[in-house]
């Protein structure tokens, strides 16, 4: 489970401070699927990235699981990551010259599984999302959906419990979208995982389990408690602006 | 997945590799080069003192000329000078026509029983002047018109027939007859050089007459003929044994016999760290003498050898080291260059859960390679470099002064007309510049193409492991 309390992120120095997150409280259950809404530039991929360890707040406490990752060691949250939290990109983020199987065993070369039973993880990582022919080809050889699954295989093939995505059908065309999100859901589903999904796309958010919109820097309040969640099919109210349904991603 | 994901990536940027790799290669070929032309060099130094000296002499001790000695070439002959208008014919066996003065021959038991001499050998270097014609007149006032006198002379070496392993008969090759035995040593035999033999016609068998203090010469059967080392110039013309030239030879400036006298000493040390104690003790024995060593000798050679020897020890090891520090920096900076277009890739790596460790020895291995590749096209350069050298090096000319313990020809006695043929004590060697590449220069390569390899991944891997995900992720590429 996630808590997130007062979480401020800035970036610069005197003038030129932004403040990318002001203050932002939240509670992330166990299995639960969280699309977090907003305009570009609100903070959204800014939260994403602070739930996965990547960067610390200026101020605050991210807990996962007991784990604060904003006070913890850089060795410590990059074991976390390593075991326990799987990221897929918007620009999908594959090593161009690692075949599908290779990139998919990245994941687990941290986690010092030998090769056989590696190369075993991930050919069946690929399998279930349906890339069981497209093992030894390059990304350049793939197209964005089959790259954007070989990135959903690389982020689940560790089994992890948090699966952090910043705009994954960002860089997709309707269809292929909608095979991506589906794919995630069933996914979701499966393994119970707790699934914190960044989109500017409304179509995408509305698959989630609950909605929480981001809005210069903040949460914007909501049912539920201080993190502003919209449930499924229901549009927010007045404190969320309308240009959250569109834009460019973040 | 670590050599998978080295390999691929060297393949995706194959032509910077290579870039990288011959930068390496030319500073480690060059290094190879100038190593192989330094040993050539030295090993050519070691022809011409081992051509002077022989080998395993490793000190040689000499003396100077005592001043009114009547040094160099002036001697007195017995039974006075010939009458004015007298045909006459004189041949004498000349000591310290080199500047050298006398040594006691005692000395050289005394030298070989000091701690670290494995062996000592004394030796009497003399000069066979034989001086015929028409005696002119000498009035004071009076010009000696034009004279009749013709000269002739070689050199002769009085050498200890018991050392066979120090002294210039050491590292002479015998051709034909046989050496000196030790039952030869006050036999009148001797040695001639392989070229003096073949300019006088001599073969084993034949004879020769080598002057003596009473003006009359001595014949002496030729045992033997020897040759001095490739390119070297020979240290005598004619080897005596060692107490027959000191029953013939006259001291320097003076009637008698060179009897239980030498002129130089040959010393051998037990080993090569042992001959700065063994050149101090003699030092200490013989306060007047003079001791040299190989290394005092080389400080001599002078002539084009020289000129190599400089050429390749100073300006092309700096040259070497200059391109090899340009090599290690502009590695370095392609693989920082290389390192800043993988942010993102190393950022995805670190979202993975990728220690920044293991992301460091994946950049560092990668350079590591590279610098194999630069070590081992660097040795094939070296090889080539040094192939060229040796083709192309003309035959070089080394020059090699008296001795320490020489002096200019004293005043005093005699005849200055026969002063003046005194013979001239540089020894001129021509040697050929090899350039051999030793097992120590391609380890040597290897190890400092690695070792820029290392540098150069270091830096990037540095760079690579500062990294933050978040920033790495957030580069546009």
């Amino acid at each position: 489970m996630y808590t997130v309390t007062s979480v401020t992120k800035t970036y610069g120095k005197g003038h030129g401070v932004v403040t990318a997150l002001n203050g932002v409280d939240a509670v992330i259950e166990d299995g639960e699927w969280l699309a977090i809404q907003g305009p570009t530039g609100h903070g959204k991929s800014t939260l994403l990235q602070l739930l996965g360890g990547l960067d610390r707040p200026s101020s605050g406490r991210i807990e996962l699981d007991g784990l604060d990752l904003a006070a913890a060691r850089e060795t410590r949250i990059t074991r976390v990551r390593a075991r326990s939290i799987g990221f897929i990109f918007q620009t999908f983020n594959l090593i161009p010259t690692l075949s599908a199987l290779e990139n998919t065993e990245m994941a687990l070369v941290p986690l010092g599984i030998p090769a056989a039973e590696r190369r075993a993880r991930a050919t069946r990582a690929l399998d279930r999302v349906g890339l069981a022919g497209r093992l030894s080809h390059l990304p350049s050889e793939l197209s964005g959906g089959q790259q954007q699954r070989v990135a959903i295989s690389r982020a689940l093939v560790k089994e992890p419990r948090v699966l952090l995505a910043d705009e994954p059908t960002g860089n997709l065309d309707e269809r292929t979208r909608d095979e991506i999100i589906g794919l995630l859901d069933e996914l979701w589903r499966d393994r119970s995982l707790t699934m914190v999904m960044v989109t500017h796309d409304s179509a995408v958010a509305r698959r989630a389990q609950s909605v929480a919109i981001m809005m210069d820097g903040r949460l914007s309040g909501g049912p539920r408690g201080d993190r502003g969640v919209v449930p499924p099919g229901q549009r927010p109210g007045p404190a969320v602006s309308p240009a959250a349904d569109t834009g460019p991603a973040s | 997945m670590f050599f998978t994901y080295l390999w691929r990536e060297l393949r995706r940027r194959m032509r910077q590799a290579i870039f990288i790799a011959l930068g390496l290669a030319l500073g480690v070929g060059l290094v190879v080069t100038v190593t192989a032309a330094s040993s050539g060099v030295s090993d050519a130094q070691s022809t011409v003192l081992h051509s002077l000296y022989g080998i395993g002499t490793d000190v040689t001790v000499t003396r100077a000329a005592t001043k009114g000695g009547g040094g160099g070439s002036s001697f007195s002959i017995a039974g006075g000078l010939p009458a004015t208008g007298q045909k006459f014919t004189r041949d004498v066996l000349l000591s310290g026509s080199s500047g050298l003065g006398t040594l006691s021959s005692g000395s050289v038991a005394r030298v070989a029983g000091l701690p670290h001499v494995s062996a000592a050998a004394g030796a009497v270097a003399l000069t066979d002047l034989d001086v015929s014609g028409t005696m002119p007149s000498l009035k004071p006032g009076t010009r000696p018109g034009r004279t009749s006198i013709t000269t002739s002379s070689f050199g002769v070496l009085g050498t200890d027939v018991a050392a066979s392993k120090v002294g210039p008969l050491s590292s002479a090759r015998l051709t034909s007859g046989r050496t000196f035995a030790a039952a030869d040593a006050n036999s009148d035999v001797a040695l001639v050089d392989a070229n003096y033999a073949a300019q006088n016609k001599l073969r084993p068998g034949d004879t020769i007459t080598v002057g003596g203090s009473s003006g009359k010469g001595t014949r002496f059967k030729v045992i033997g003929v020897v040759q001095a080392p490739p390119g070297a110039a020979a240290p005598a013309d004619v080897y005596l044994p060692l107490s027959r030239a000191q029953q013939l030879g006259s001291p320097p400036g003076g009637s008698g016999s060179m009897k239980n006298k030498v002129n130089t000493i040959y010393v051998a040390a037990t080993s090569a760290a042992r001959i700065s104690s063994v050149r101090r003790e003699i030092s200490r024995l013989l306060p007047a003498a003079t001791a040299t060593t190989s290394s005092d000798l080389a400080g001599q050679v002078t002539g084009s050898l020289a000129s190599t020897a400089s050429l390749a020890n100073d300006f092309g090891k700096w040259l070497a080291i200059a391109v090899l520090v340009a090599a290690f920096v502009l590695a370095a900076l392609l693989t920082a260059a290389a390192v800043a277009r993988r942010v993102r890739e190393f950022g995805t790596l670190k979202a993975l859960g990728w220690r920044s460790r293991r992301i460091a020895g994946q950049v560092t291995g990668e350079s590591i390679v590279i610098g194999i590749l630069g070590g081992a096209l660097g040795v094939g350069l070296g090889f080539a470099g040094a192939a060229l050298v040796a083709g192309l090096a003309p035959p070089l000319t080394a020059k090699v002064g008296p001795a320490g313990g020489s002096a200019a020809p004293g005043g005093g006695g005699g005849l200055r007309i026969l002063r003046s043929l005194s013979q001239d004590a540089v020894h001129t060697v021509s040697v050929h510049l090899s350039a051999p590449v030793t097992a120590r220069a391609i380890a040597a390569a290897v190890v400092l193409a690695i070792a820029g390899g290392v540098l150069s991944g270091a830096l990037g891997g540095w760079r690579a492991a500062r990294l933050r995900p978040a920033a790495a992720l957030a580069r546009v590429e």
